[in-house]
């Protein structure tokens, strides 16, 4: 299987929406003549032309809403944040609008809208630029919500996300873009809503998805040297939320550690944490270990942004803590 | 032009005073297009207002519940509007949605059971008032967040642009939206895509509880300042329906002919409170009071029937039918099934 990079595979994954669907578009601050923050949309305008490419004006709520009501005309818009944390100033227009017109409307609309986002901490931007909101959006009903962890499940994903009648917010790592990984030239798609087992094993299952699947399988690596045998599951989707794959492994290897590289506190681990409480304690030898990053708003400095950053020392002190492993 | 608009291109400040001896004369001229039919016009607003009476007096009664927000005075400036489009344009509106509604021809039975929350409501119950939906004839809402429909309605305009079809989209928003953030964003974005869009600015001088001169800097004429963004902007007295029709016409015309983006603002006024919950606390009954002189439901059919355009008959009649309508939009709701509990789960997702 060839290698390619994360960005390129989000790149192929738009290229063939452009190229077979007249309706799909993109929409962005400098996605065209720029050619894109993250380079993603670099050659697009030259290829698809201004009316497919459109670069906006830094008015997130505008071109947000431009997008809900061209989806709700029928076309199919991709719009790219340059930050989620600039979704911030979208969120009317994300939650009251996409997320609710079809229920208020009593089904007679739809959303048809990806949203691309950058997500995550780890290359020193600093507080404003560094978080991590698909924790916020993935407990929105009528939207959904899904984050990469490899270039494989990027083109999976965002080939599946562009297909979807409902709003799905994409959340692409920003650390993960210049990542390498095997792509099939097969088509393929990967189904939203479905957790994925990326490592089979018998003794612990560690559980994260997008940036957090960097440290559970470097964490995973080291406990099998040590003699563990590691189940790793990516999420892949944060709403649809999939308990039940989480669950069927905990009844297998009894024991569990769960990782957000996003903020500890109401990250989505608190949610899976909560379900397996009530719905799997009795399979646990131990307690449901959670890790996350630390609770501050991200330092800009290079020292202080990694001891903030969840990483593999983390899971491996929590499967210490929890299970003595 | 109409003699009672007034264009950004020779802007003046005027009063906020309505004018009662009719310095802006209404259009009735001769040579009115013969597709202006004044008494579809009167009845709509007639049934705009019946039906508002009734809301009312079904939530005095606790059958209709939540915020309810009346239309009552403003019908001249929908109903002229409305009027001014084709069925596949399309028309977004604020929470005070019913009047527009009505007059897109929304089935006034369906949109009274929504008011009751019932299965028949025309979101099945799971909209109320603030959330007319009718997809079917191209009403994209009702929305209550405050200035959040307006992107919403550039998207639908985009998506007429793209589809290089010669529909558009017209837009009401109050003056209350007008200091949000998004408002200024969304008249850049469609001035420089040149969407389709028409603005239409009903505003009734007031923002729930706070008058437009309290809260905007500006003052009270919005249409000189439209200017900036590179809109055309008109004002029209939106207590006459033909002047509104006639702006709106202009406005409409402009659009089709691939001129972009148009503004007009109505100056309106709501004779009730802002929500049924309201007191008038901020406003004194003189001020209400002179623009009731200018109620558009009397005055209009007033002048028709003055100027020999129909008969006292004629207007009787129609009121007649319109009593019943509404009489029998309320019974049809009354009697109509509340939502099955199953309906919670459906509609969240395709």
């Amino acid at each position: 299987m060839p290698e390619i990079l994360f960005r390129e595979a989000l790149k192929r994954g738009l290229q063939e929406a452009l190229e077979n669907d007249p309706r799909v578009f993109m929409m962005g601050e400098d996605i065209g003549e720029y050619g894109g923050a993250y380079a993603v949309t670099d050659g697009f305008l030259e290829k698809f032309g201004p009316e497919r490419i459109k670069d906006t004006p830094i008015s997130e709520q505008a071109f947000v809403g431009a997008g809900i009501g061209a989806a709700a005309a029928g076309l199919r818009p991709i719009v790219e944040f340059m930050s989620i944390s600039f979704s911030l100033v979208a969120f009317d227009q994300i939650v009251n609008m996409a997320a609710n017109l079809r229920y208020m409307s009593g089904g007679q609309i739809n959303v048809p809208m990806v949203i691309r986002a950058p997500t995550g901490a780890g290359v020193q931007l600093g507080a404003t630029h560094s978080q991590s909101f698909e924790t916020w959006l993935a407990e929105v009903p009528g939207i959904k919500v899904v984050c990469p962890s490899n270039p494989y499940d990027a083109l999976g994903l965002i080939r599946s996300a562009i297909k979807d009648d409902n709003p799905v917010i994409v959340a692409e790592p920003a650390l993960l873009y210049g990542d390498k990984g095997n792509v099939p030239d097969e088509y393929y798609e990967i189904e939203l809503g479905k957790a994925d087992v990326s490592r089979t094993g018998t003794d612990i299952t560690l559980v994260s998805y997008g940036y957090g699947m960097r440290p559970v399988n470097s964490a995973a690596d080291s406990l099998e040297e040590r003699g563990h045998s590691v189940e790793t599951i990516d999420l892949r989707s944060l709403n649809p939320l999939d308990i039940e794959t989480v669950l069927t492994s905990i009844q297998k290897t009894n024991r569990v550690v769960l990782v957000d590289s996003a903020r500890r506190t109401g990250g989505v681990m608190a949610e899976v944490a909560a379900e397996l409480q009530q719905r799997a304690s009795e399979w646990l030898d131990g307690p449901i270990m959670r890790v996350g990053s630390i609770d501050v708003p991200w330092p800009y400095n290079r020292g202080l942004e990694r001891e903030v950053l969840t990483d593999a020392g983390d899971v491996l002190a929590a499967a210490a803590e929890g299970y003595g492993m | 032009m109409a003699s009672s608009t007034k264009s950004n291109a020779k802007s003046r400040s005027q009063s906020s005073k309505p004018s009662r001896n009719g310095d802006s004369a209404p259009l009735l001229n001769k040579d009115l297009p013969s597709t202006v039919d004044h008494l579809d016009l009167f009845k709509m607003m007639y049934l705009i207002r019946q039906f508002e009476i009734a809301c009312g007096e079904n939530y005095s009664k606790g059958l209709i519940r939540g915020f309810l927000h009346l239309y009552i005075g403003q019908e001249a400036t929908g109903v002229g509007a409305v009027s001014g489009l084709r069925e596949d344009d399309y028309i977004v509106s604020h929470y005070r949605d019913h009047g527009h509604a009505l007059a897109r021809g929304m089935d006034v039975n369906r949109v009274m059971a929504e008011l009751f929350g019932r299965a028949t409501g025309t979101s099945k119950g799971k909209g109320g008032s603030m959330h007319l939906f009718d997809v079917a004839k191209r009403f994209m809402g009702g929305h209550a967040i405050v200035a959040g429909q307006l992107p919403l309605a550039a998207g639908l305009a985009l998506a007429q642009q793209y589809q290089k079809t010669d529909a558009l989209t017209m837009c009401f928003f109050g003056d209350g939206s007008t200091n949000q953030g998004v408002y200024h964003e969304t008249l850049n974005l469609a001035a420089i895509w040149k969407l389709p869009l028409l603005f239409f600015l009903e505003n009734n001088m007031y923002g729930m509880g706070s008058s437009i001169e309290r809260v905007r800097a500006g003052g009270i004429d919005f249409y000189p300042g439209i200017a900036t963004y590179g809109i055309p902007a008109l004002e029209v007295d939106g207590m006459d329906v033909l002047a509104v029709k006639e702006a709106t016409d202009v406005a409409v015309g402009k659009i089709r002919n691939g001129e972009g983006p148009q503004f007009i603002e109505a100056k309106t006024f709501r004779f009730v409170g802002h929500s049924l919950a309201d007191g008038q606390k901020y406003r004194g009954q003189e001020e209400v009071k002179e623009w009731e002189g200018r109620d558009p439901v009397l005055t209009f059919p007033a002048k028709l029937i003055e100027m020999g355009v129909v008969t006292d008959k004629e207007i009787a009649r129609i009121k007649t039918e319109v009593d019943e309508t509404v009489a029998k939009s309320v019974d049809f709701a009354e009697q109509s099934p509340e939502p099955d509990l199953s309906q919670i789960y459906n509609d969240v997702m395709v």
